[in-house]
């Protein structure tokens, strides 16, 4: 029988298909290749971002910052380029680490002073906003070598699509995020914490530093972020990425990730984030309909799966009542 | 220790007071002629009034978010409100000959609806605020684009001119109805045993449902209430710019409400509300933006600065700290003494 644990993941899956089946359906080129290589790299920063965040919800708490910290990073990453002169894969390592710091930082406040999660990162995307305008107000060009050949990385598939460095990059940070979300004990810890806080102390999870390490990894996800957002536009902009924590969450919640935590996977957000790009594409194939539908799809969907969550978690508990 | 009584039983209502005054000052040394205040054609003009003028949608936003706050709530949703209630009011006033009362009375019958939205998931399906109102929040824009075809649309009435840029009595008419507002709504929270049931429910929904009080209603009421002023604000700011525009309009105004009502001390756990000092909140934040853009330093600044005062006083706030602070402070004192019988009380005090 199907753990209803899973349930929401499923339904995930049963979107996706549908979604993509409609799209091959309806329309000769979405049958392509190329149409699903596009949404692996059109996407990619948004998974990155929202993979990071499964952690972060899955142990019950939320990141506001991711949005703000991809701007930042980016907006650092060039300025350690263009005018240190500095060889981008020093810049990207320095990116990394102070997107790091910063989650930790974050983690430490929510861990030991027992601030909500939600206000601590609100703050935090107000700070790497203001901070990345200190560093630069204006969109910068980001042109070195070593970064455009990134961006020309080009593994052909069957058909007219191909795996950029950006989708590859993806790939593998999503396998990273399946390992460490199940095979390891900070995995496990995160799933207890989001279960119920207490019984996982009991248990001699160690709260404290669980949580510290949870925001340093959306911290290193969403910075990571900030490099692939980079690579992809070639360019960084203090106002990039304005309201992909909203997206983020969204692409966990479609994901199946259970909102009150402790429930979830990492491969359901890739789906998740995949399905927000397929909703785009077919808005774009259409042709006749605006980019604001967009918006209200996924709003749409997102209140199907934390509707359908709810059902379900209402139903296990009076099922174990009787 | 009888002479601290009154700064310690006051403490918490002046921090907010004396961190304005303490900016205004600051700021009036900084720029001259910040603190000058001149009459002209029976209006006053000057920028501390410029502060009121801007401050109006934030604290009629922030008033809301307090009872909802109060309730152990957020509404992310209120800036896609603002669209959505802007976009209402420009569309009607040009697609249609309603007359403007009826314009109005639309708009903010669209922020009920939104706030029954809200209120509907939140006390009804029993979803966290955050995550309820995060639904508007995406969807609203889109919503309001919606309404708005995706056009900037612009309009012209006398009456939505005089609220958005009109004076009464030397004052800005949008200043006195966000003052009638807030003076309704401390009448009805103070007044009332509304506002007591509204903060019990905050601070413990069983036990307030024990003693009879309809706690998902109040919910609800709390949302449609933050959906009602957040329309208030979205007509005031369409009537300001005389058009309305679905991607801008009320944009992070959300934040800066929450950051208000943080401010004048409110725990997001709930409960205790301070609605008056959260208006406080609201003028010291559009001080702080005001002085950033008179001191000349470039207007994202104010950024980094809201975030580093949101840091501090959130520390500050934590009960964590205190609780740190007075170990610290107990030990030193005991230091040379048997430092055992306070540190242990305190200890045993801090616990639950």
């Amino acid at each position: 029988m199907i753990n209803e644990r899973n349930l929401p993941i499923l339904a995930t899956l049963l979107v996706f298909i549908m979604l993509y089946g409609f799209g091959m359906y309806q329309y000769q080129g979405f049958r392509d290749t190329l149409v699903f290589s596009n949404l692996l790299t059109d996407n990619a920063f948004l998974i990155i971002t929202a993979i990071g965040m499964t952690f972060v919800i899955l142990s019950g708490g939320i990141d506001l910052s991711v949005g703000s910290m991809i701007a930042f990073i980016g907006v650092l990453m060039a300025y350690l380029i263009s005018n240190t002169g500095m060889h981008p894969l020093f810049a990207i390592g320095i990116a990394l680490v102070v997107g790091v710091a910063f989650g930790a930082a974050m983690g430490v406040i929510i861990a030991f002073f027992e601030i909500q999660a939600f206000i601590v990162t609100l703050a935090g995307m107000f700070l790497f906003r203001g901070l990345a305008y200190l560093i630069n107000l204006d969109a910068v060009p980001i042109d070195h070598p070593f970064i455009a050949g990134l961006y020309d990385i080009y593994v052909p598939l069957p058909g007219r699509g191909g795996l950029t460095f950006i989708a590859m990059a993806m790939l593998v940070l999503l396998a990273l995020g399946i390992l460490i979300a199940r095979r390891t004990r900070f995995g496990m810890s995160v799933y207890a914490l989001g279960g119920d806080s207490h019984s996982a102390a009991l248990l001699g999870v160690p709260v404290k530093k669980t949580i510290i390490k949870i925001y340093a990894l959306s911290g290193f996800y969403s910075a990571m972020s900030g490099v692939i957002f980079a690579i992809y536009t070639g360019s960084a902009y203090p106002l990039a990425a304005v309201g992909v924590e909203l997206d983020a969450i969204a692409a966990v919640v479609i994901g199946g990730t259970l909102l009150t935590g402790g429930v979830g996977y990492v491969f359901g957000t890739f789906l998740g984030g995949m399905i927000q790009g397929i909703i785009q594409t077919l808005i774009t194939f259409d042709g006749s309909l605006n980019s604001w539908w967009t918006k209200l799809a996924v709003g749409g969907l997102l209140l199907f799966f934390i509707l359908l969550q709810k059902g379900i978690v209402v139903w296990v508990k009076k099922r174990s009542a009787s | 220790m009888k002479k601290n009584n009154f700064l310690h039983k006051h403490q918490k209502t002046l921090a907010p007071l004396l961190s304005l005054v303490l900016i205004i000052l600051v700021t009036a040394s900084i720029t001259p002629g910040f603190l000058s205040i001149k009459i002209v054609d029976g209006h006053l003009f000057g920028s501390l009034l410029d502060i009121l003028h801007r401050a109006t949608p934030t604290a009629l936003v922030a008033l809301g978010m307090a009872v909802v706050i109060g309730t152990r709530g957020i509404d992310l949703s209120v800036g896609a409100v603002i669209a959505i209630s802007g976009a209402v009011t420009a569309v009607l006033t040009v697609n249609t000959d309603f007359p403007v009362w009826l314009v109005i009375l639309c708009a903010l019958g669209t922020g009920v609806v939104c706030g029954l939205w809200n209120g509907i998931l939140v006390s009804i399906f029993n979803i966290q605020p955050i995550v309820a109102t995060l639904i508007l929040m995406v969807a609203g824009r889109g919503i309001a684009q919606m309404i708005t075809e995706g056009q900037i649309v612009t309009f012209h009435s006398d009456v939505l001119d005089a609220i958005g840029n009109g004076y009464f009595l030397a004052f800005p008419i949008r200043v006195w109805i966000a003052i009638g507002m807030i003076v309704l709504t401390v009448l009805v929270m103070r007044k009332t045993a509304l506002g007591l049931f509204i903060e019990a429910v905050g601070a413990n929904v069983r036990a307030s449902r024990l003693v009879g009080i309809e706690a998902r209603l109040l919910v609800l009421s709390a949302y449609v209430f933050s959906g009602f002023c957040a329309a208030m604000s979205g007509i005031i700011l369409a009537a300001d710019i005389r058009g309305a525009d679905a991607n801008n309009a009320g944009l992070w105004l959300e934040l800066d409400a929450i950051l208000a009502v943080v401010l004048a001390g409110a725990s997001l756990a709930g409960g205790r509300i301070y609605l008056l000092l959260t208006i406080v909140g609201v003028l010291i934040i559009q001080t702080l933006t005001t002085a950033i853009l008179t001191s000349g330093l470039p207007a994202q600044y104010n950024l980094v600065v809201k975030a580093t005062i949101i840091l501090a006083v959130l520390l500050i706030q934590s009960p964590k700290t205190r609780q740190w602070l007075s170990g610290f402070f107990s030990k030193n004192k005991n230091a040379g003494k048997s430092s055992t019988g306070k540190a242990s009380t305190d200890k045993r005090s801090a616990k639950p």
